[in-house]
This record gives structure tokens, sequence and C-alpha cells, in this order.
């Protein structure tokens, strides 16, 4: 609404006229420079950032890549190939997008787990929760689909294995799997699908996600480690008392951080790309190949923890279907997160020892499963996949009598802050 | 004119208008979901083929693609058949009843002709493809085995009719696909008769 005033309000020249136009300015203040932020945050609130950070270079890295990888099973293992050998700067492209995958579920588990511990999750951030369980259920299917364009052989199988899984549905399984392939089997029709959902249709979807995740957050406001609403406690001005403005005081300490995330991110990238394996696995070194199963098949380590128990559940009444269901519901479950957890306060900091023990097993149980899923299922590793999904299943299940008959320590009226 | 909403015929219209819209939106997303399904060319790659068994010896095995898969051709011994027995009180579903295959294969053999053995050498447990470990008592398996197949991603075992021993992941017997004999040495594999194909 243009009257001369407003204009004047708003200042001349090409700011003002901009401004007049398109809500820039009140955009930056609502978000940035006076957004309200908890002065305690500590440590463990770097990794939202750092997720947003790694989510930009993942798109950036990945564009460049399109520009010269060919999406047909007769031409993909050699287009990396092109990529790695004769793309000037290609290797470190590669390298950065395929270092970056796992980059981005490692931060991304950090900033889950900083939500277990101060209960970022309780109302009113319900659906900050369940916008993030959302994208992180949008990176799987990133992921998953990005490790079959390489069309090595562990791309290959690994893709074969994952699909198969909804062909265990009773009835619908085959046609659904079919449907899915586009053909009977992982195919080059496969990987030119895989290719569009990977490079337009998810990434596009996570963008949004990504913006939701925020503007809810924004529109609640940042929880902190003391679990304390810092609006309870607001000065004459109306701004929080313990609240200090994300730009510019966040904006630099989260720079400061993505300077060392990044140090360790190329330490990685230019010294040890595959992490002995890890990051990428070694049969991926040789092209797909439908009548040769590599020794063993074992996805990338972010998914490890839920094959693990998609393996240590048998198969039942003449179907397999029983683990798969597991495995979902062990996703499934994180989404009640906010309703299941009834404790009377929302950090970990105030919370009784049940559930700082809890805590702890199911962080033992978490990597555990990891290191299960990553073994072939021989020797002890089955014994304990069965134990540890159990226990993981048992940290939720449980959570609604637990968290309310826990003994818990008196919550500050303001945040604790020492300066430094 | 009344001043006065009438709210029931506002909302019989917008539920109206929205189902009519509902049906519209189910109408426009069938032909993108249904591009999904396996195209003119990828169903005429997949019709049936022909395999030439008239070179394979006694206790060999032939491994042919169709479709993206493995197709097993074994030729069994005396012996070999003889250990269909053997294995029987270790089988998970001996009788296949809970197993894909023909009516024609529904049997100890799981065959036409006892003699060949043709199956889909990929693991019902999650599409790995098993490894042929003939021998009887292969060390790499184990000292009591009696011969068959190993799948090495999650150690499923299969007797040398492809039936699923008791207490692995996989449950159900190896799928045979299926076939008719052409003639004594051909066979064509993805059809039930010469003529169909």
């Amino acid at each position: 609404m243009g009257t001369e005033s407003d204009v004047k309000a708003q200042g001349a020249g090409l700011w003002g006229w901009i401004t007049e136009r398109f809500p820039i300015d009140e955009m930056l203040r609502e978000h940035v420079t006076e957004y309200w932020t908890p002065k305690n945050f500590n440590f463990w609130y770097i990794f939202g950032v750092i997720s947003g950070f790694v989510l930009v270079l993942q798109l950036a890295t990945g564009m460049f890549l399109t520009m010269s990888y060919k999406p047909s099973a007769a031409e993909a293992f050699g287009s990396v190939e092109y990529i790695m050998r004769d793309v000037e700067w290609g290797w470190l492209i590669r390298y950065l997008h395929s270092t970056g995958a796992s980059a981005f579920f490692i931060v991304v588990y950090l900033h889950m787990f900083r939500a277990l511990l101060y209960g970022s999750y309780r109302a009113p951030r319900e659906l900050v929760w369940i916008f993030g369980m959302v994208i992180y259920l949008a990176l799987m299917a990133e992921a998953f689909m990005g490790y079959l364009l390489p069309w090595g052989n562990m791309s290959y199988w690994g893709a074969q294995v994952i699909v198969s899984l909804f062909g265990t549905f009773p009835i619908i399984g085959n046609a659904l799997v079919e449907w899915i392939r586009g053909d009977y089997y992982i195919s080059d029709i496969t990987l030119n699908r895989f290719f569009a959902l990977h490079v337009a249709v998810i990434p596009i979807v996570l963008v949004f996600l990504a913006l939701a995740h925020i503007l809810a957050l924004h529109k609640v406001g940042s929880l902190n480690p003391d679990g304390v609403e810092i609006w309870d406690e607001t000065n004459e001005r109306g701004i929080p008392k313990d609240g200090i403005a994300f730009h510019p005081y966040f904006t630099v300490k989260d720079l400061f951080y993505i300077s060392c995330f990044m140090l360790l991110f190329c330490g990685i990238v230019f010294f040890a790309p595959t992490l002995n394996g890890l990051f990428l696995e070694p049969p991926n070194f040789e092209p797909a190949n439908a009548m040769n199963t590599p020794p063993h098949i074992s996805p990338v380590w972010y998914f490890t923890p839920f094959y693990a128990m998609l393996r240590a559940v048998p198969s039942f009444a003449g179907t397999q279907v029983w683990g798969v269901l597991v495995m979902f519901a062990a996703i499934a479950l994180l989404f009640f997160l906010p309703w299941i957890d009834r404790s009377p306060v929302k950090s970990i900091r105030y919370k009784g020892p049940i559930t700082k023990v809890a805590l702890g097993v199911f962080v033992v149980t978490f990597v555990v499963l990891g290191v299960c899923g990553m073994k072939p299922a021989v020797g002890i590793y089955p014994l304990l996949a069965k134990i540890f999904t159990v226990l993981y299943f048992v940290f939720f299940l449980l959570m609604p009598w637990y968290s309310r008959i826990d003994s818990v320590k008196p919550v500050p009226k303001r945040v604790t802050y020492h300066a430094h | 004119m009344s001043e006065v909403v009438d709210q029931g015929r506002r909302r019989l219209l917008i539920a109206a208008t929205s189902l009519t819209g509902a049906v519209g939106v189910g109408f426009a997303a069938t032909p993108f979901l249904a591009s999904w399904k396996p195209s003119a060319r990828a169903k005429a790659l997949g019709a049936p083929i022909e395999i030439d068994i008239g070179k394979l010896e006694p206790g060999a095995m032939l491994k042919i693609e169709w479709r993206g898969k493995p197709v097993w051709v074994v030729r069994r011994t005396a012996e070999m058949l003889k250990q269909l027995d053997n294995a029987k009180p270790f089988l998970l579903d001996p009788a296949s009843d809970g197993s894909v295959q023909p009516d024609y294969a529904k049997n100890d053999a799981r065959a036409r002709k006892p003699e060949f053995f043709v199956v889909l050498g990929v693991c019902t447990h999650l599409g790995c493809s098993p490894l042929p470990k003939f021998e009887a008592a292969d060390v790499t398996v184990s000292s009591d085995w009696p011969g068959g197949f190993y799948c090495p991603c999650h150690g499923s075992k299969f007797d040398l009719s492809g039936r699923v021993f008791k207490g692995v992941p996989a449950p159900s017997n190896l799928a045979v696909p299926p076939y008719t004999f052409l003639t004594d040495s051909r066979i064509l594999v993805g059809s039930d008769s010469a003529q169909s194909a």
C-alpha cells in the first residue's frame, strides 16, 4: 500500500523502491535481525544451521554433476568414471557430493539427538518436529535413489534389496514392485526414473520442507538447553529478556562452526573420501551386474540401524513382511515423540535418572544396531540385533510411563547463563 | 433479494464442487501413475526365451538371464536326486505348499523332468543370488551340509530342489518359472506351453 508517507518511512533509493514492492525488509527483520534467539544456546544448537548449509552444498554440487552424468544403464558407470578422471575438478565436485551425503546424515542425527536431549519436540513445537521427521524421510529416499546412480554393483544390489521390501506386502506386493521399477528387474528404466526423482522431485520437496520447518520454528520460537520458554519473561519493549538477535550474534557463531565443520569435511574429501568403505563401499567400484551378487550386501552406514532391525525379525507364516513392518514402525514411532514424552519438564538437565539412563541406553542401541547392520548376519550379530531391536522399541513404548514417574528437578524461571 | 446466507445450500455446493474436483484429480493422475508401469518395450524384452540344454553335463549348472534375473538349469545326477530325501526332515516347506512354482513343478524334484531342474536364482528373502554348493559336507557352508544352494547375503540355505531349510531368513522355496520342453534338448523359459509363446 504505497502512500507517500510509507515510501518516506522505508527510505529512498533502490532499497526503498524494492521494499515498497517486495517485503524483503520485513522478512529480514522477522527471521534474522529481530528473530529473538535464546542466549544460552550451546554446542548442540549448531547442527540445524549446518544441515541447511549441507543442503545447499548438495544442491550446488548435484547441479554440476548432472551436467556430466548420463542416467542410462549403458553409460552411467562410465560417466561417473569420466567425471572422476576427465572432467576438470570433477573428482572434487563428486567427492564433495558423496561425502556430503554422509555428512548430511551425521549432522541430521546429531540435530535429532539435540531434540531428544532438550525436548525440542514438546508442545507447542510438535509441527517443527513433524516437518523435521518428514525431511528425514525425504532425505532417506533421496540418499537411496542417489546411491543407485553410479550404477556400481552395490548400487544395483542395494536397490534390489530395498525395492524388494515392497514386494513382501501381501497381494499388491508384486504389482507394487513392478510399478516402482517400471520393469521386471532393476533396469535402465529404473535408473532413469530414480535420476529424475533424485535431481528434481525430491530436492524440490526437501527445499519446501526445510522452509516449512524454519517457518514453524520461527512461529513458536526456539527452545534452549534449559527447556525454558524465553517469551514468558519479556522486557518493556516486549522482547524476551533472555533473547538476543539471531543476526549478528548467532550468524557469527554459526559461521565459525561452519568453518570448523568444513575443516573436518574437507579433510575427509581430500584424504579419505571413501572413509575406508564406510562412505563409498568397495563393491561399488565395479559396474552393476545382475548375475553376480556381491558376497556381502549392506547399505551405507546411515541406513544400517534400520537394516539390522529388518534382518533381526525372522519370517513367519510364510512371509518376510514382519521385518519390513518392524523397520517402518521403528521410524514411524519417532513421529509420536511429542506425545509419548509425558515428563513435566522438557530438558534433560531437569529430568530424573530413569530418563537419563534410558537415553544413554538408546544411544548405545542405535550405535550397536548400526554396527550389526553393517556386518554379515553370522556369529554374535544376529543375536545382538534381536536384543537391541527390542531395546529400541522399549525406549519409545515405555516412554509414556517412565517419563511420567521419573523424578524431576525444579526448572528455573529464566535460562541459566554465565557470561564468558 | 435476501441478505441471509443459505448455509445448507453453500455446504452442498462446496461438497459437490470438491467431490467433482477430487474425481477430476483422480482421472488426471491416472496417466501419470500408469506411466510408471512396465512400458511396451520392457514387456517385449521380458518375453519368453529358448535355452539349449543339449550340451549340459550331468552335475553341471547353466546360468542364463531372463528379465534381468538369473535362471538356472541344473542337470542333476542320480546321487543328487537321492540327496533330496535326506534333506527333507530339515526343510521348511518340503511339499512346496507356500512357494511359487507351476503345478507341474510342485513335486519333490520341483521339475517337469527330475533330471533337469529349472529355477530362478533369486533368494526369496531379499533378492540376492544364492551360490551353488552342490558338494555334500562343503565346509564353506557346514559339515552336515547335504548339498544345495547357499545365499551369501543373509545366510539362507536351499536344497538341490531349491527348497528352503528351516531357521534361515528366506520364507519360501526358490521360485520355479513357467517353462516347457520344446524338444529333449531345448526348453522355453517364461511360458507353460509352446503355443502361448
